[in-house]
């Protein structure tokens, strides 16, 4: 397995820092917006680029949790369940311009799994997405992200790995990993 | 990723903590699914489950056909009455006929005990057990357990009386395997004549006094007495069961402690539990069948995902 450093931890506060101002150029106050980060790694960044908006803005950016693993369109075709999280959102989301946020954009099913997860909320007045990772030319549904931290080409052999900061990992990064010739 | 350890729910015996866990954890999510606006998720979309019921029921029929159709999974249902069982169809060919039309999951209820179990041996489609006469009644007992976690934070530790006729009861059974897999302290407490012989070995404690066992639980798992399966007089008279083993209001407010009064349904009320015990603050019964739905969820979810 080999594995290549494409993001490093200051280039990606760096990355963070720059969406967050992309977000406030086309959402201003944020008084009709609202960031649902999606479950489990989409939450990782969701929270920094709320951490991050209200620094600059200096008022609360409302930000919930969905979990999109009973509207996967994978169930049955994988050897065992996958195990749900926990969806949070404490707001209305009817009429509301919501900003979807997941680490990498991928083959773009976790994005339409997302799309009917949150409908059963309400009806938003617009989504738009924002991804750290944007792997190209990879996209099995038409789905494009709105906001790109970095776009990456891989291939299907490849993975993108991004690490947080915890008690296993020393520093945000953001890996390539090419896993081995299988025969 | 977790799987469970079976591929029929078949009775808790069979079922390991973690597998119960797992239930547990997947039912918290379904719980939160229900409380949205749109009630039902796509997961099952693709899966056709029958509901085969040689008994009567309401409480379970419906919440396994809801939870079926809020995880939006094609629904036939058939009850003994008015169908050809009746003509003398056997068990085995009734259920073969009904999955040659290409059906995935068996939801059963059946009036012998181990009826699911033979079926498990000769069919393929994933079979759940609703009750099998007086063995098991499995997700009865994992909403139970699941409702004392919800209301008292775990199920561990703690100490839950199972009061009435434990002879004839398939909760009875189902509960004590899933509680003393969870780490609780079970006692069963009724007539000498509806406490089976050796039920000690199970690993719980016996009682005769309604009073003492109310005294020692933070839980009474209130049960029926059932009429329908006693073909002989087990106690004098309803009255003189009421005058010994009934719980009303006062006898719990003099217990000074608080406690939780649970009951699987149908209550026979005025007989085993008083309306104003049962319409009181102590009372759980109703979030009990709330958590069947997503229990059931739960269960039908996690062995759908191993539909051949």
């Amino acid at each position: 397995m080999q594995k290549r450093l494409i993001v490093p931890d200051q280039l990606l506060d760096i990355m963070i820092q720059r969406l967050a101002h992309q977000l406030i150029e086309n959402h201003v106050d944020f008084s009709n917006s609202v960031i649902l980060g999606l479950q489990p790694r989409g939450i990782f960044v969701s929270e920094r680029l709320q951490q991050k908006l209200q620094a600059i803005l200096g008022f609360p950016v409302r930000t919930g949790r969905l979990d999109i693993t009973f509207h996967r369109d994978d169930f049955r075709r994988r050897e065992s369940p996958i195990v749900a999280n926990a969806t949070h959102i404490d707001f209305h989301i009817e009429n509301k311009r919501v900003i979807l946020v997941d680490d990498v954009l991928y083959t773009g099913r976790s994005v339409r799994a997302a799309l009917d997860a949150m409908i059963a909320y309400g009806r938003p007045a617009s989504v738009e997405l924002l991804v750290l990772i944007d792997r190209r030319y990879t996209r099995h549904l038409p789905i494009e992200a709105k906001y790109v931290g970095q776009y990456v080409n891989s291939l299907p052999a490849e993975r993108v790995l991004v690490e947080w900061k915890n008690e296993e990992t020393a520093a945000n990064n953001i890996w390539l990993i090419t896993k081995k010739e299988e025969n | 990723m977790q799987a469970l350890s079976v591929r029929h729910l078949l009775g808790i015996k069979d079922l390991t903590p973690a597998d119960i866990q797992l239930i547990f954890e997947t039912a918290d999510n379904f719980k939160e699914v229900l409380s949205r606006t749109i009630k039902k998720v796509p997961s099952l979309r693709d899966i056709t489950i029958a509901n085969v019921f040689f008994e009567n029921s309401t409480r379970t029929r419906l919440s396994f056909e809801l939870a079926e159709k809020r995880l939006s999974a094609d629904v036939i249902n058939f009850s003994a009455s008015g169908s050809s069982v009746k003509k003398g169809e056997t068990l085995l060919d009734t259920v073969n006929n009904i999955l040659a039309m290409k059906v995935d999951m068996i939801v059963m209820r059946h009036a012998s005990a181990g009826a699911p179990h033979f079926l498990s041996r000769h069919i393929k489609a994933n079979i759940v057990n609703a009750g099998d006469g007086t063995h098991e009644h499995p997700t009865q007992a994992l909403l139970d357990s699941f409702s004392i976690r919800e209301k008292l934070g775990e199920v561990g530790g703690k100490k839950i009386a199972i009061i009435g006729d434990i002879l004839h009861s398939r909760v009875a059974l189902s509960n004590i395997f899933a509680l003393n897999k969870l780490g609780a302290e079970v006692m069963v407490c009724g007539p000498a004549t509806l406490l089976p012989r050796h039920i000690a070995d199970l690993g719980v404690k016996v009682e005769l006094d309604v009073r003492k066992a109310l005294a020692w639980c933070d839980v009474a798992n209130v049960l029926r007495i059932q009429l329908e399966r006693q073909q002989m007089k087990y106690f004098p008279s309803l009255r003189e069961y009421t005058l010994y083993y009934g719980i009303d209001k006062k006898l719990l407010d003099s217990l000074n402690k608080e406690i939780v009064i649970m009951h699987p349904g149908p209550i026979n009320r005025g007989v085993e539990l008083s309306s104003d015990a049962a319409d009181s603050h102590h009372s759980i019964i109703l979030n009990q069948v709330e958590n069947g739905v997503a229990i059931r969820m739960a269960v039908l979810y996690l062995l759908a995902s191993k539909v051949s």
